[in-house]
């Protein structure tokens, strides 16, 4: 704890990054609440209005209000990308920890899985993914889960590889203790904190992930408010003079991936131990 | 270092990437398969009829089991057939070779501008960390990696190109008002170069101004946070604080000795960053009409057109090999404890 | 070294292709001065011939400006100004005149014994029928299209003599001379194109896929696939006056935004197929001219299903089409570039014409009374589906449609296909319950229209509508003369059974709208919806 508060007084960045990150978690929350209009509901008499005191970031085409889809919106995307993240992170976590404590044949397999995986054109893949197995928002947590995965299989076996023969682990393993549970137990909590930084810089690329589908079309459905998607459909009305349309849940997509990345930055000095001396 | 070795490890290394390869190639042509939309429908036109669908469907070999078109796919492309394009009719080899210069030019670019801010913006960070500079640098690539590339793109498109007029319209790799430079390289930068064709060159540079500043932006976090690290540790190295303290001027210790050590890390990145660029193009491409690979795909993708995907696919696959395969050659160059062994 | 080589006629004429590598610049004054025209389209062609299976809709433009059709139709000053061609007037363009037989069951043609392709040898009869042949043969779209005007066998068409070229009836049909006078009815090199052919692709789609052979007022500069299509004006040509530019540059800009952009700021001079948005702000900037034309023989409709319950219900349909806030979608979707389709007065049209405002309005407590009659109270669930690929007007009418059913209880999800699955989901498998569609004929006759769209499994009867009266009247109109005593009286009954039977409810006739520059004049409505770039001139 001591040391927590340590780095946050030697970092200020880092605090901006957990404010944002509190900020967007309260979105995500309470937003729907907040919101102070229907953010699904048209209203024809205001279309496409620019940013006003009753509609904050303008109206779009319909005259939906963008602020209360942008708020709205947090929740949404904040779901797809800690689903997807959670997933790549469950899997890869086990994956990567077997792979690097038994090694062999199963080693050499799961190598060649992430090598194949990540010989793809990373975004195209999941745009593969998506357009064969329909666009639904499960489709997009899955694909982006998929292409995650090989950055945290590889952490996590690279982790265990280098400790399972480790002092502590001989020790353990001499009183008698099963695989499971030394995986579990004692390999596990080691590889975490490496973990948990691939974790945060994920999120943020996530985020822009799902967004990206969604610019190409292959996002989430109308009428969801979705950042990603108000971005798509705002860009079309940019050079018309439009520009909140774009704006608004732009500046909200890369404040979110802004913050999870300091974030990750901010826990990677934490738990460096090269920077902790 | 014996070249013999040096040879044997490359051998070594495409050798080992044979299967990732076959892997990429199966599960494209699993995907593919699994695409919505039927091609021999889309392909046999407006108001075709049951019978020119079925005729189109034969003539593509659609009606095979999807056995024997992998077979037949992977016999093709042990002759170097890549296939035709179901939406250009032309093949799709002939279509990528056409394409790959646009993307790989842009994606150098943007590679050459990201290490020229990056790189200075590490080393920068790293001799004075935890200052307001270190922060500020932090911040800048941070939020450089936080945009999304096709939100930029037409940001800078609006008030560059649509409201202050500076940069030329966002058409492709030239301006109507010139013709491309003859064909050496396909990179219209070198290729206007070496025809002596300045005046080419400048309206090809300008052309890929936006577009490789929207990529770079987005690849200056991983070069910068790498160069930095690297750096703080070499710095702290005790050969750097031995030269200080043989009492070298900064500069020299920073540059000479520190910098060049603080290398290796960065050229692995630099690695992995392009390969990543090649994938992100897709976007860009298709803000800035850019008749690259990327955008090839985007619509091949939409269209279904199975040959065009898995020749986009696999080509990005063999690049991904071959740019791993040059930063382990560089490494062994640079490093020479990197050696047979590694 | 001469860096910036300016255009002279004869330096063009000495070879197009062969001495582009010369060529680095165009000299910048000769953009939008009478030289060079720079056009920008959503996409572009994927092959040079109208007739290769699978070319797509850009790809007829091609036909029309590389190739020569023996008739055209006549084009005539709108009374707001603006050009478009005349269904009824047809006028030379291989064929210099022509004469329908006594009998009615056939027609002659005499072709310009002048015209001449581009390699210099004569456009001779034995080239017409060549190229027909070839059109009903062929297979896809050119086959099924010249089929609509009766023209289905090369036993039809023949040579007279070397400029004398007869079509055979198999009916007397109101449309054959008429789809004589549309792109695929286009006439090639026969002697240069039958030479590439080879077995496996006897009407050598294969060279003409990259290669045209035309006679027609431009030539083909270059073309690369994805990125632009330039057009060189043909100097020799006869079959009209020479078109007023000498260079088109197609140039293919995926995003509608850039694509205004640059024909605000004037770097290309006209804009294929505006945005409703656009087309309506950009008209009243007034900084560019918007020529917007409602597009013959085509509604935006809502398509139900009948197969899909409960749209098997007339009272669900009809409850449907009280539901959808018709007003809304028009000035919000479609930014009033289009003709209002509904709030028609009577129930029985007024005149035979279609498409024309169908007897529905918005009107929710007709909706939930129809609803309640159809033994559905509390509404239902369903799927409404849309094309990704024109989500700038599907998208938005879809969410103001959602809207306007939720009102009356049936919730809906919207359900976004991409442009490739469209068809096959649409017009093939026909399984979308609730869905937006369009169609727009080339022929401009209502009978035509229902003959695509509203006879029994036909492919644009996305509803799986089927009604024998309306099977049985459409046949025994389609091929009648307009004149016909009997035709006005069975399309105004056809028009009634189908808004009875409601399988759709139109929305709306949308515009086709086109930008160009001030100092661009001669544009023309064409029922292709594609640029004849013949006709343009700088003012």
């Amino acid at each position: 704890m001591q040391h927590f508060l340590y780095v946050l007084r030697e970092n200020p960045i880092t605090v901006i990054a957990f404010s944002l990150f509190a900020l967007i978690v309260f979105a995500a929350l309470f937003g729907p609440l907040l919101a102070p209009y229907d953010p699904l509901a048209s209203n024809p008499a205001r279309a496409l209005q620019p940013p006003s005191w009753d509609h904050w970031f303008g109206t779009d085409q319909l005259g939906r209000d963008v602020f209360s889809r942008v708020l709205v919106a947090t929740r949404l995307d904040l779901t797809i990308a800690v689903a997807a993240v959670t997933i790549s992170f469950a899997i890869g976590s086990v994956v990567g920890t077997l792979a690097g404590y038994y090694g062999g044949l199963l080693d050499q397999a799961v190598g060649r899985v992430t090598d194949t995986i990540m010989a793809f054109p990373l975004f195209v893949l999941a745009m593969g993914i998506v357009a064969a197995m329909g666009n639904t928002v499960e489709n997009i947590v899955y694909a982006t889960a998929i292409i995650n995965l090989p950055f945290y299989i590889r952490v996590a076996r690279a982790e265990v590889s280098v400790r399972r023969h480790a002092g502590f682990v001989e020790a353990a393993r001499l009183a008698g203790n099963s695989d499971a549970r030394l995986l579990a137990m004692h390999l596990f909590p080691n590889i975490l904190p490496p973990m948990m930084v691939q974790v945060s810089l994920n999120m943020g690329w996530a985020i822009l992930n799902a967004a990206g589908l969604s610019f190409i079309g292959l996002g989430v459905r109308p009428p969801t408010p979705e950042w990603g998607i108000m971005v798509a459909e705002g860009a079309t009305f940019i050079i018309s003079g439009e520009w909140w349309l774009a704006l608004f849940p732009g500046a909200a997509l890369m404040l979110a991936v802004f913050a999870f990345n300091l974030l990750g930055d901010g826990l990677r000095d934490l738990i460096d131990p090269r920077r902790r001396t | 270092m014996a070249e013999r070795s040096r040879l044997e490890l490359i051998g070594r290394r495409l050798l080992s990437a044979v299967p990732s390869v076959f892997g990429v190639v199966l599960v494209t042509f699993v995907l593919t398969r699994a695409l919505p939309g039927d091609p021999a429908v889309y392909f046999a036109g407006m108001m075709a009829d049951e019978a020119s669908i079925a005729e189109v469907r034969q003539r593509l070999g659609l009606d095979r089991s999807w056995v024997e078109q992998f077979f037949a796919y992977v016999w093709n492309l042990l002759q170097g057939d890549l296939g035709r394009s179901l939406m250009t009719g032309r093949p799709v080899l002939t279509e990528l070779a056409e394409r790959l210069p646009a993307s790989l030019e842009l994606t150098f670019v943007a590679l050459l501008f990201a290490i020229g801010v990056a790189v200075p913006l590490g080393v920068l960070a790293a001799t004075r960390p935890d200052s307001w500079v270190d922060h500020l640098c932090r911040v800048v690539v941070t939020a450089g990696v936080s945009l999304p590339t096709f939100f930029t793109g037409l940001f800078l498109v609006y008030i560059f190109y649509f409201l202050l007029g500076w940069s030329p319209s966002p058409l492709g790799r030239l301006d109507f008002l010139y013709f491309p430079p003859p064909h050496v390289t396909g990179f219209y930068t070198i290729d206007s170069l070496l025809a002596g064709d300045f005046e080419t060159f400048r309206a090809a540079l300008n052309q890929l101004a936006l577009p490789a500043l929207t990529l770079g932006l987005f690849s200056l976090a991983p070069i910068a946070r790498m160069t930095r690290a690297s750096m703080l540790q070499t710095l702290s190295a005790d050969f750097v604080r031995t030269a200080r303290a043989m009492g070298l001027a900064g500069s020299t210790v920073l540059w000479t000795y520190a910098f060049r050590n603080a290398l290796l890390p960065v050229i692995t990145t630099l690695g992995m960053v392009f390969s990543f660029m090649l994938g992100a193009n897709v976007l860009v491409e298709r803000v800035f009409s850019w008749p690259g690979v990327g955008s090839f795909a985007v619509d091949a993708l939409v269209a279904s057109d199975y040959a065009a995907v898995q020749g986009f696919v696999l080509t990005m696959a063999l690049l991904f090999v071959l740019v791993n395969l040059t930063i382990d050659i560089i490494y062994t160059l640079i490093d020479p404890r990197v050696g047979v062994e590694g | 070294m001469e860096r910036r080589l300016f255009l002279k006629g004869g330096l063009a004429a000495a070879g197009g292709a062969g001495i582009l590598p010369f060529l680095k610049h165009l000299p910048a004054h000769a953009q939008g001065r009478g030289d060079t025209l720079v056009v920008v389209t959503g996409f572009g062609p994927n092959s040079m011939d109208i007739m290769r299976v699978g070319a797509n809709r850009p790809a007829y433009q091609l036909s029309i400006n590389l190739y020569d059709q023996l008739i055209n139709f006549a084009v005539v000053e709108q009374p707001d100004g603006t050009y478009a061609y005349d269904r009824d007037t047809l006028v030379p363009e291989l064929a210099e005149s022509w004469e329908i037989a006594d009998d009615g069951m056939s027609v002659t043609f005499f072709l310009r014994k002048e015209a001449k392709f581009w390699d210099g040898t004569p456009v001779t009869a034995e080239d017409v029928k060549w190229s027909f042949d070839r059109a009903v043969l062929i297979g896809g779209f050119a086959t099924v299209q010249m089929r609509a005007g009766a023209l289905e066998k090369p036993e039809q068409f023949e040579v007279v003599d070397e400029h004398t070229f007869r079509v055979h009836y198999l009916k007397p049909s109101k449309l054959t001379l008429p789809n004589l006078a549309v792109p695929t009815a286009v006439v090639f090199n026969s002697k240069l194109v039958k030479a590439q052919a080879t077995a496996a692709d006897p009407w050598a789609s294969d060279y003409t896929h990259t290669t045209p052979a035309g006679s027609g007022a431009f030539k083909l500069e270059r073309w690369d696939s994805g990125q632009q299509t330039v057009y060189i004006r043909n100097d020799d040509w006869t079959q009209g006056p020479l078109p007023g530019v000498r260079r088109v540059i197609i140039r293919e800009v995926p995003s509608a935004a850039t694509r205004r952009a640059l024909l605000e700021r004037g770097d290309a001079q006209f804009s294929i197929e505006l945005p409703p948005k656009d087309a309506a702000e950009m008209q009243a900037a007034g900084r560019v001219k918007v020529a917007g034309h409602p597009v013959g023989c085509c509604q935006y409709h809502v398509g139900m299903n009948l197969k899909f319950p409960p749209f098997d219900n007339v009272l669900v349909r009809r409850a449907v089409a009280h539901a959808i806030p018709y007003e809304d979608i028009y000035n919000l979707a479609a930014f009033q570039r289009g003709v209002p389709l509904w709030g028609g007065e009577s129930a029985t049209p007024a005149e035979a014409v279609w498409p024309q405002p169908a007897p529905f309005r918005t009107d929710y407590d007709r909706a939930r009374e129809l609803l309640a009659e159809a033994g559905l109270p509390n509404g239902f669930e369903t799927t409404l589906s849309i094309n990704l690929g024109l989500a700038d007007w599907q998208e938005p009418t879809a969410l103001l449609v959602q809207e306007g059913l939720a009102r009356v209880g049936i919730r809906t999800t919207i359900d976004k296909i991409p442009g490739a699955n469209w068809r096959t989901r649409a017009l093939i498998e026909k399984d979308l319950p609730l869905h937006l569609e369009n169609f727009g004929g080339w022929l401009d006759f209502p009978d035509y229209y229902f003959f695509w769209v509203l006879q029994t499994d036909r492919l644009f009867n996305s509803f799986n509508y089927s009604n024998p009266e309306i099977d049985a009247l459409t046949d025994s109109v389609l091929h009648l003369p307009v004149d016909h005593p009997d035709y006005e009286p069975t399309v105004k009954k056809m028009i009634e059974i189908v808004w009875q039977d409601v399988p759709m409810a139109p929305l709306y006739q949308p515009y086709l709208d086109m930008g160009m520059s001030q100092n661009v004049e001669g544009y023309a409505y064409f029922f292709h919806r594609l640029l004849d770039a013949r006709r343009l001139s700088f003012a």
